[in-house]
């Protein structure tokens, strides 16, 4: 373990869940950015236009089996950082406890480093001439604030900080299922999400009733097995509104079929699955 | 020198000299003080009228000096009937109920120039305001102050009288610590830190934004002694005035008005709400000041309760919370017993119940977390719906009372409900179950027949209903109980008078068996007195506010009482304007019957309305037919409006001058988190802790904009009634009467919560806790919740039974059989009575099939917060900027764009024959086919030609919705029966 290892360093953990797009974290940060500079930290924030912490809204299936997820993003602070590398004058560094700055000085009128962000987290600010991102509150850390204003303000328990060291960070994103954003690009980043799943992958869902005396009726506790290619991808038992439903599933992952079974009737599809799709309401026979 | 051994004259003598010495000594340090005693040269005389004592003060060039005498021909004279009187009034610690007293018995007063008079009161609550050391010195330099809003109390960082930030507040160490609840086998206690509404976290924005009025404006061609041209409002535009010629203008008209047409010219009229305080505008200072001039008030229908105060009230009274139930400590209940909670209309995570901030999501999670089941019954797939999970029954708009009659159809079928308490506590179960099973009309009320109704399938109408039928229930009707979007339907009324009945059949009081969704009812403790903003501040109005209740005896203040006794309908304002006349039913608050009593506008012997004086912007976005309101600004029948306000917005944009007001940052007010008071007695248990604070001036005023407290004292000075107005009181000196008729006395002193800003209410211990609401009820014993109602005179014994004539819930309403039996649209039983303004609409249905439904909105409280170049705008689900204007957002079904050539993000016109509104449509699943959501309230009403005849931009969606009443028998709005269609905008 190297002693960069050891550092404590600043991550957040997001918890998709518990996302209510209640938009705070959104708001608190321009309360804080625009109309205020702090120098050394960053130039005042526009009054509109930013989105240094941005929160996209994703809809999945339909009917009265939808779900919707919200994942706020901003800049990963990411331990090996695109950013950082691109700013070849220093303008961009990251500090021994991983925050990543702009310096507002340096970086003036350097508009190229927008693009340096792959994850499209760094903003053009057109009056300062400055390019600008969600910095952790630095400036209010070092101040002996506990946690940044987009912690402090969300009213879920959504966002958690935490000042931990890279190795400390990765067990317990091991432990509790956490993953990056983009983990394809290596960059190593300190936004950490839960339940990432109901943003970005797809879930299939459905209703199974049955008629019983002379009126239909929902069955409660229908054994529902999802299958592709003849292997069992899961199953579970419906609840009492007679519904059902997968999640965790690769968006276009190709073709399935469900088969339902209770009080010896059953039903049997097959389907293609490219995004959450709400198969309606299915009636055994 | 202690003067308490000396006699009364002795006294008396020396405090007059002292007071010299004062005036000097504060002159010298304070530069404030200099600059205010510099203000006037004038003379005044102090004296005693039964004894030889007086000196007289003369103030020239900032100087004063004094002699001893009687001198009755001073500018002012102020005058005691003893000694012993006038020291009551001079020591700092003054006992207000003396002065009050004494001021009654005419043993005080002054006369002479008012202005002067005043100007003297303002020099003496200098010497001590001038002094106070108030807020926390942070390391980084910044003050740290504390305020309160209408989404959560704040801390707020200023750095040379600029505010730098606005946050939450995190409660310190020594803060008390929150409660426990122990529930099946887990621990619960909230997080020590207090949550905040996005519309307070975006409050800064609104603070310090370009729409912010800075100084008194008159309309350009607005002459109060020539041409008035009313046809322009709206349309002309504004110069710059002094504030010595604009409360000129305002005094002489409201003199000019009375003498020219007598009592009742003057009409008065506010949004629901204010920005936070006891003190501030809403329900003091605006009353204490309207009724002193004597007015005609808007007499407000139960704008978020209609359905509750129209129909759920006559099943088992409540009238003091306006029909809706009460909630102590039901969160602990629910945790500890429920199954299962039914959220009918209900989405507490966008409208924070009311005023609540984010509290109760941190309950909600604790219910997930234990595994209580969840249903949503709405049209919209809502923000609560979509955090805690659980099914969704999107039924179609206004058809909420088909579903909950075939549920009841199904526990009468089957047996699945409380047998002996429907035998022992309810009356006329069996005369409704003939209608249910239809046995009265022949059409039994079966899961299949609600099924064309309601769009909801007969099989998830059944399961509810077995489900609800065999397990513990929790049904939240509306966010906060009572509220909720289906009772400001055409068939509100029903909807709320169905959920009492499915309650009552399940037994409400039973362990989790009550109403809510953990949005209420927290084990906070209801016995430390603070008073809510409704207990009427310093409004000095014992009869028509909460004053005369909580605070006669506590905050002692000289009475005020409005003589003109005509009043308008907020709902038909611009019928009473434009055609003379109108009627009304009142918001009563003291009996089931108070809202029987039809009245007429005008009142016998007064004057039609003249004169409109009224505060912010917000009725053209959350009135209904908004474009009436329009045209009602431009009739000549208004001869002249003045609007206050602190934002240029909605219906200021309307007046003939304005009077800039700043907000609750940039004055003194004193209020507790989401404390209500008034129709939600002890609302504060939406709260995890009880927060108190001291709303500190944080920031000098903006501009040249004011309190309002300080622009009714300038407009009531030119009319002599300024003294008469504030009692020689500042606005500090209020804050901390209110503080000193508190129990806060009890537990801090005024300095330290002046220096710290908030006091936290330590909850009882856990066996000290209110008892549950309902469970006496359901147990037979007597009232034991913290509340006074019914009144004893409601009730057959002290505290027995409920305020119906029965005394029991009944099925069969005693006071509708007594009122209307024969009321078509409001039966002595509940019934299914179609929307007039829905699917059986026939030709109007076919023309504009879709309904729209226009919820309170989420990210914006009312009007406050949405527009004023916000931050809130930037919000993706709350506004659209589409080429540089941020339009509100409609939201309909993917299928009904796809018809209409409809796509993500254009702008489209949503238009009936009503008006229209310009929208930035948004695709989504989150209403069904036929169904359109947007939120009610825009703060912006800007349309594109002539106001009230055009489309408008600004996204005002009441233009739309129907100015008729639920029922004709009511003051009502039905904001959510609402036929539009949709079309791409081309342009004009």
């Amino acid at each position: 373990m190297t002693t960069q290892d050891t550092k404590a360093k600043w991550n957040l953990v997001i918890d998709v869940d518990k996302c209510e797009n209640c938009n705070n974290c959104f708001l608190a940060d321009k309360d804080e950015y625009c109309g205020n500079t702090f120098p050394g930290y960053t130039e005042e924030q526009p009054r509109h236009g930013h989105r240094w912490i941005d929160i996209k809204r994703r809809e999945r299936g339909s009917g009265s089996l939808i779900d919707v997820a919200y994942l706020p993003t901003m800049c990963n602070q990411c331990g090996d950082a695109t950013c950082v590398k691109a700013a070849k004058n220093g303008e961009i560094y990251q500090r021994e406890d991983g925050i990543v700055i702009i310096d507002p000085v340096k970086a003036k009128g350097k508009k190229e480093l927008v693009k340096a962000c792959p994850y499209g987290h760094i903003w053009w600010n057109e009056e300062k001439e400055v390019p600008q991102k969600w910095f952790f509150d630095a400036h209010l850390l070092d101040a002996g604030w506990k946690e940044p204003r987009c912690v402090q303000s969300c009213g879920t328990g959504a966002m958690q900080s935490l000042k931990v060291s890279d190795s400390e960070m990765a067990s317990k994103a091991e432990r509790e299922g956490l993953e990056g954003l983009k983990p394809e690009i290596k960059n190593k980043p300190r936004v950490w999400y839960k339940n990432l799943h109901l943003f970005m992958k797809e879930h299939v869902a459905g209703s199974v009733v049955a008629d019983a005396n002379g009126v239909t009726d929902c069955v409660d506790g229908a054994e529902v097995t999802l299958k592709q290619g003849g292997d069992v991808v899961a199953s579970l038992k419906t609840d009492w509104f007679g519904d059902f439903k997968f999640d965790k599933l690769e968006p276009n992952s190709g073709t399935y079929s469900i088969s339902i079974a209770a009080e010896g009737k059953s039903y049997s599809a097959d389907f293609e699955l490219k995004e959450s799709v709400n198969l309606g309401v299915l009636k055994l026979s | 020198m202690d003067l308490s051994s000396f006699a009364p004259e002795q006294q008396c003598r020396a405090t007059l000299l002292g007071l010299v010495q004062a005036i000097k000594v504060t002159s010298k340090t304070d530069k404030k003080f200099r600059e205010l005693v510099a203000k006037k040269d004038f003379t005044i005389c102090i004296c005693i009228r039964t004894e030889n004592i007086g000196r007289v003060y003369t103030f020239k060039g900032g100087k004063v000096t004094s002699k001893s005498g009687k001198d009755y021909t001073t500018d002012v004279v102020m005058e005691f009937n003893d000694s012993r009187d006038a020291m009551r009034m001079f020591v700092p610690w003054r006992d207000y109920l003396d002065v009050i007293n004494m001021a009654k018995l005419f043993k005080m007063g002054a006369s002479g120039n008012e202005t002067l008079a005043v100007h003297f009161t303002d020099i003496l609550s200098a010497i001590f305001d001038n002094r106070v050391k108030y807020g926390i010195k942070m390391p980084d330099g910044t003050m740290r102050y504390t305020n309160n809003t209408n989404g959560g109390p704040v801390f707020v960082y200023v750095k040379d009288g600029k505010i730098i930030r606005i946050t939450p507040m995190d409660l310190a160490e020594d803060d008390a610590e929150p409660w426990t609840i122990k529930a099946r086998g887990k621990e619960f206690t909230p997080t020590k830190k207090v949550t905040v509404s996005p519309h307070t976290q975006g409050i800064k924005s609104t603070i310090y934004s370009k729409d912010r009025i800075l100084y008194p404006m008159k309309r350009v061609d607005f002459d109060p002694n020539g041409e008035r041209n009313p046809q322009n409002r709206g349309i002309s535009g504004y110069e710059r005035i002094s504030w010595d010629e604009a409360t000129d203008i305002v005094a002489n008209e409201i003199m000019r008005v009375k003498e020219e047409h007598g009592p009742g010219a003057i009409m008065n009229g506010t949004g629901s709400h204010h920005t936070w305080g006891n003190l501030g505008y809403w329900l003091s200072c605006r009353i204490r000041f309207f009724n002193t001039i004597g007015t005609t008030y808007v007499a407000h229908n139960p704008d978020s309760w209609e359905g509750f105060y129209w129909g759920a009230m006559h099943h088992w009274g409540n009238s003091i919370r306006l029909g809706s139930p009460d909630t102590y400590n039901t969160v602990e209940d629910a945790l500890q017993h429920t199954d299962m909670i039914v959220f009918w209309s209900a989405d507490p995570e966008s409208t924070s119940g009311v005023y609540g901030a984010m509290e109760g999501t941190q309950r909600r999670l604790w219910a997930k977390e234990l595994g209580i089941e969840f249903v949503h019954i709405d049209p919209f797939y809502n923000h609560t719906a979509a955090l805690l999970g659980g099914k969704w029954l999107a039924n179609n708009p206004g058809t909420s009372n088909a579903m909950a009659l075939a549920i009841a159809y199904v526990w009468m079928q089957e047996g699945l409900y409380d047998k002996d308490f429907v035998e022992d506590k309810t009356e006329g179960f069996a005369e409704w179950k003939e209608y249910v099973l239809g046995n009265e009309d022949g059409i039994p009320k079966t899961p299949e027949w609600q099924e064309p109704e309601t769009g909801i399938p007969a099989h998830d109408v059944r399961a509810l209903a077995r489900k609800w039928g065999s397990k513990k229930v929790y049904l939240a009707a509306g966010g906060i109980q009572g509220f909720g979007s289906a009772g400001r339907a055409a068939t509100g009324s029903e909807w709320a008078r169905s959920m009492v009945c499915l309650m009552a059949m399940q037994g409400i009081g039973k362990p989790g068996v009550n109403m809510g969704c953990l949005q209420q009812g927290t084990p906070i403790d209801t016995r430390f007195f603070f008073p809510g903003y409704a207990e009427g501040g310093l409004s000095g109005d014992y009869t028509g506010t909460g004053v005369g209740i909580n605070m006669y005896q506590r905050m002692p203040q000289v009475m005020t009482m409005n003589p003109v006794k005509q009043k308008v309908p907020r709902l038909r304002i611009p019928e009473a304007i434009m055609d003379g006349h109108t009627t009304g039913y009142p918001t009563d608050t003291t009996q089931i019957e108070g809202q029987f009593f039809e009245f007429g506008y005008p009142a016998p012997g007064h004057s039609p309305i003249k004169m409109y004086y009224k505060y912010g912007g917000s009725h053209f976005g959350t009135m209904n037919d908004t474009n009436r309101y329009a045209r009602m600004y431009r009739h000549k029948n208004l001869e002249t409006v003045i609007n206050q306000s602190i934002w240029m917005e909605g219906e200021a944009k309307f007046a003939d001058v304005i009077l800039p007001a700043c907000t609750n940052f940039e004055r003194w007010d004193i209020g507790e988190f989401a404390s209500s008071g008034g129709y939600i007695h002890h609302n504060y248990n939406q709260c995890n802790h009880r927060v108190i604070t001291l709303q500190h001036k944080c920031i000098e005023p903006l501009g040249e904009s004011k309190s309002d407290f300080e622009i009714f004292k300038m407009i009531a000075t030119k009319m002599d009634m300024g003294a008469y107005f504030t009692e020689g009181s500042s606005e500090l000196e209020w804050t901390k009467r209110l503080f000193y008729g508190t129990d806060l006395k009890d537990v801090t002193t005024w300095s330290k919560f002046l220096k710290k800003g908030y006091y936290i209410v330590p909850p009882p211990k856990e066996e000290d806790r209110d008892p549950v609401s309902w469970r006496w009820y359901y147990e037979g014993r007597k009232k034991d919740v913290p509340e006074m109602n019914p009144l004893p005179a409601d009730t057959t014994k002290f505290f027995e039974g409920l305020q119906t004539q029965s005394g029991k819930i009944e099925f069969v309403c005693n006071s509708l059989k007594r009122f209307a039996p024969d009321d078509p649209e409001r039966p002595v039983m509940t019934k299914y009575i179609p929307s007039w303004e829905g699917t059986h609409s026939g030709e109007l249905y076919e023309k504009y099939p879709l309904q729209l439904i226009t919820p309170h909105s989420r990210y914006s409280f009312h009007t406050m917060m949405d527009g004023k170049d916000s931050h809130i705008n930037d919000i993706v689900d709350h506004r659209v900027e589409i080429d540089g204007y941020y339009y509100w957002i409609v939201r309909l079904n993917d299928k009904d764009a796809e018809a209409r050539g409809i796509t993500q993000n254009q702008i489209v016109e949503v238009h009936n024959d009503r008006g229209s509104v310009l929208c930035a449509a948004q695709l989504t699943s989150r209403v069904p086919k036929g169904t359109v959501h947007s939120y009610e309230s825009s703060a912006l009403y800007e349309p594109i030609g002539e106001p009230g005849e055009s489309p408008d931009r600004g996204g005002s969606m009441n233009v739309l919705t129907p100015s008729r009443p639920i029922i004709k028998k009511s003051h009502s709005t039905a904001c959510n029966s609402c036929l539009v269609n949709i079309r791409v905008w081309e342009g004009e």
